[in-house]
C-alpha cells in the first residue's frame, strides 16, 4: 500500500499503517470472562501484567485493547502524533523518524490526541544517547507529510527546498514510553528473552467486540483477525483523563534476564490422586523443554524419557470438565500441557495441578526450546 | 497428598449424600454431586444463587466449576455456600427446574462486593425451544443400523424424547443434549469429517448436538436446522445454554 492511500483512508482516529506482523500479532485487552457456560473461553492478553503495565505507561484505561506480537516482527507506520509503550518479551522497538532540519522545524499533528511538542531539531542530530543518524533522503512517499497525517501540503510546500531531511533510528526497549509523529515506523524487534511483545497506543486500539471483548481467540475464532499488512488501525479514545493529561511513568524496570530454567509455581489438583505421589514428583523432578506447537491455547512440555503416569486404579477415561488458565493437564502421553488463555472450556483429561496467576504470565513468555520446571505451591 | 475439600452435608438427618469439592488453583473449585444426573440441576441452583465474586459456572458431564475472584470471595466461603446449596433437597423434579432457574435472586453471602464481579443474569430458561429439523443426515442409515432399528423408529426415537443442555462446550454455543432413554445412544464414527455443516444435527456418545457453525466433527450427522445456534451480535449468543430444554420439529 502506498503512503498516499493511505492518507486517504486514514480518518480521524487512524493511528498506525501495518506494515508487516511478524509470525502473528493479535489485539488483546482483559478477555471476555463468564461466558465459559456457553463454552467460550476468557482469552484475553497472554502475559497479563505486561499487557496491563503496556496500559499504565500510556496512561490508558484498564482493559484498553493492545497489540500481542509473537516473536517480534511488527512494523507499523504511525499516522499520527502518539505516546507508544512497549513491554512484554526483552525486545527492542525502533522507532525510525523523519525530521526535516533547516529553516522550518518540524510541525507535530495539529489533530493529534494530545499536543506533544514536535521532535524538532534545528541543525543536525541534537537527539540523546542511543539514536543513529543519517543524512539519508527519506523516500518521497514516506517522508514527514507523505505518511498520512493531516497532510498540510500548503504550508509544507515552498519550504522544501529550503530543508533536509534526516533518517534517524531511535531505540526504544522494553518497559519504555516514546513518542512517535506521522510517518515514523516502528519495528518491534524479536526479543532476546520471552515469547510475547505487548505494544500500547495512548487512546487503545480499536476494533470489533465480541461478548465485550477485542480479544482474539485463537481456538473460536471469536474476537478481531490477526493484523495483516495494509491494515489501517483505529484509536478506540480509550484513554484516562483529557488529552493533555501525561501519565506520569515512562519506563518500569525491564524483564529480568533468565538464568536457568522457567520456574512455575503449581498447586495441586484436581485430579492429582489420578497420578499418586509417583506422578507428581515426576512433574516436580523433571526439567522439561517447550514445545514448538505451543501457542496461546497451551504450552506443550516435553522431557527425555519422562511421562507422568497414571496410579493404579485410574486408567479409564475421565469425563470432560471444565477447564481453568494455568490447569496441567496430562494427557496419555504423560508429558504436560499448561492451559493458556485461548483454553478450551472443558477437557477430558486430568488436570494434576494449577499455576498461580504469576506463573501463568511466565508460562505465556517460555519460549519453544526454553527449560521449564515446576515448583509446588502449597494451597 | 493433597488435603481434599471434601464437603459434608450441613445439618443434623440430612439425607442427600455429600458432594465432593476439589481445589482447582486458587481462583477456582470443581464441585462434583454424588449423582452425575444432577448436575444440570445443581448448575442452575448454583447459578440462581450465586454471590458476587463467583465470576463462572461450568457446567461438564459429571462435574460443575465454580470459578471465582479471590479478591471478592474466600475459597472457603464459595464453598460453604456450594455445600449449603448441595444439601438442600431439590426444590423442582428435574423437568420443572429449568422454570424455576431465574430469575437471580439477591445472594445471601458477599454482600456489598462490587456488583460488576456478579454474574451475568441469564433470560429465562424455562420454555421449551422448539428447533425444526429436516432428517437428511448422512449417517442417519448408520444410526439405525447401530441401534437395531428402522430409519422411521430412530427419526421417531429423536422427535418423541425432550432434550435437555447438560453442558456446552467444544465450540462456543454446542451444547451436549442428553436424552430421556437411550434408545440413540451411538459410538463416536470411526472416521470424524474434516467439516461439517453448520446446523448439523449428530448423535455420538450418548448426547445430541448441533453444529453452531461448520467444523470438523466425529459425530453421526441425522440431520439439518435452520436454526442459529450461535450469533456473537445476539444479546444472548447462545440459543441453548445449560439447562435449556430442547424438543425437534419435523420439517419437510
Amino acid at each position: 500500500m502506498k503512503a498516499d492511500e493511505g492518507a486517504q483512508v486514514a480518518s480521524s482516529t487512524a493511528a498506525f499503517e501495518v506494515l508487516a506482523t511478524g509470525p502473528l500479532a493479535l489485539l488483546q485487552d482483559e478477555g471476555r470472562p463468564g461466558y465459559a457456560h456457553f463454552g467460550v473461553t476468557a482469552s484475553g492478553a497472554a502475559d497479563r501484567c505486561a499487557y496491563a503495565a503496556a496500559n499504565r505507561l500510556v496512561g490508558n484505561e484498564q482493559g484498553a485493547a493492545a497489540i500481542e506480537v509473537v516473536l517480534g516482527g511488527l512494523e507499523l507506520r504511525a499516522l499520527r502524533t502518539m505516546l507508544v509503550a512497549l513491554t512484554g518479551a526483552a525486545a527492542v522497538a525502533t522507532v525510525t523518524e523523519f525530521v526535516r532540519v533547516g529553516r522550518h522545524s518540524r510541525v507535530a499533528d495539529p489533530e493529534a490526541s494530545a499536543p506533544v511538542p514536535a521532535r524538532a531539531v534545528n541543525d543536525g542530530n541534537s537527539a540523546g544517547g542511543g539514536d543513529s543518524a543519517s543524512d539519508d533522503d527519506a523516500p518521497g512517499q514516506s517522508g514527514p507529510m507523505g505518511g498520512g497525517g493531516p497532510p498540510r501540503a500548503a504550508d509544507a510546500g515552498p519550504a522544501v527546498d529550503a530543508v533536509r531531511r534526516i533518517r534517524r533510528t531511535v531505540v526504544n526497549p522494553a518497559g519504555t514510553s516514546f513518542t512517535v509523529f506521522a510517518g515514523d515506523t516502528i519495528a518491534v524487534g524479536a526479543p532476546e528473552g520471552g515469547l510475547r511483545s505487548y505494544l500500547a497506543v495512548r487512546g487503545g486500539f480499536a476494533g470489533e467486540r465480541v461478548l465485550g471483548s477485542r480479544s482474539s481467540d485463537v481456538l473460536s475464532g471469536l474476537g478481531p483477525a490477526a493484523l495483516r499488512a495494509g491494515d489501517v488501525l483505529e484509536l478506540a479514545g480509550d484513554e484516562e483523563g483529557t488529552p493533555g493529561d501525561w501519565p506520569g511513568t515512562t519506563l518500569i524496570p525491564p524483564p529480568l534476564p533468565r538464568s536457568g530454567p522457567v520456574i512455575l509455581a503449581i498447586a495441586r489438583g484436581p485430579r492429582d490422586d489420578w497420578f499418586g505421589d509417583a506422578g507428581w514428583q515426576a512433574l516436580l523432578g523433571a526439567t522439561w523443554t517447550v514445545g514448538t506447537d505451543s501457542n496461546r491455547v497451551g504450552v506443550r512440555l516435553a522431557a527425555d524419557g519422562v511421562a507422568i503416569e497414571r496410579a493404579p486404579g485410574h486408567a479409564g477415561e475421565l469425563p470432560s470438565e471444565g477447564m481453568v488458565v494455568g490447569a496441567v493437564q496430562i494427557p496419555p502421553s504423560g508429558q504436560p500441557v499448561v492451559f493458556l488463555r485461548d483454553h478450551p472450556v472443558t477437557g477430558g483429561y486430568p488436570v494434576i495441578g494449577v499455576l498461580t496467576a504469576d506463573s501463568v504470565d511466565r508460562a505465556a513468555q517460555a519460549r519453544p526450546g526454553d527449560p521449564v520446571r515446576f515448583r509446588e505451591r502449597r494451597q | 497428598m493433597t488435603a481434599r475439600l471434601v464437603t459434608q452435608p450441613a445439618g443434623a438427618g440430612a439425607s442427600r449424600p455429600a458432594l465432593t469439592v476439589l481445589p482447582v488453583g486458587s481462583a477456582a473449585v470443581l464441585v462434583e454431586p454424588p449423582d452425575a444426573r444432577n448436575v444440570v440441576e445443581l448448575y442452575l441452583r448454583l447459578r440462581a444463587t450465586a454471590p458476587a465474586g463467583v465470576t463462572d459456572l461450568v457446567p461438564a458431564a459429571t462435574t460443575v466449576l465454580v470459578g471465582f475472584e479471590p479478591g471478592t470471595q474466600s475459597r472457603v466461603a464459595v464453598v460453604e455456600w456450594i455445600r449449603r446449596v448441595g444439601a438442600e433437597e431439590p426444590r423442582a423434579a428435574p423437568e420443572e427446574v429449568g422454570a424455576s432457574a431465574g430469575p437471580l435472586r439477591e445472594a445471601d453471602i458477599g454482600a456489598g462486593a462490587d456488583a460488576a464481579t456478579r454474574l451475568a443474569a441469564e433470560p429465562e430458561r424455562g420454555a421449551i425451544v422448539e428447533l425444526p429439523l429436516r432428517y437428511d443426515g448422512p449417517d442417519l442409515a448408520v444410526v439405525a443400523e447401530l441401534t437395531g432399528a428402522s430409519v422411521d423408529e430412530v427419526i421417531g426415537a429423536h422427535l418423541e424424547q425432550v432434550w435437555t443442555a447438560a453442558f456446552i462446550g467444544f465450540a462456543p454455543g454446542f451444547a451436549y443434549l442428553a436424552g430421556e432413554d437411550d434408545r440413540l445412544t451411538v459410538p463416536r464414527r470411526v472416521t470424524p469429517r474434516a467439516a461439517v455443516p453448520a446446523g448439523s444435527v449428530a448423535l455420538a456418545a450418548g448426547y445430541c448436538g448441533v453444529y453452531p457453525r461448520e467444523s470438523p466433527g466425529g459425530w453421526h450427522v441425522i440431520g439439518h436446522t435452520a436454526a442459529v445456534l450461535w450469533d456473537a451480535q445476539r444479546a444472548d449468543p447462545a440459543l441453548l445454554a445449560p439447562g435449556t430444554r430442547v424438543r425437534f420439529v419435523r420439517e419437510g
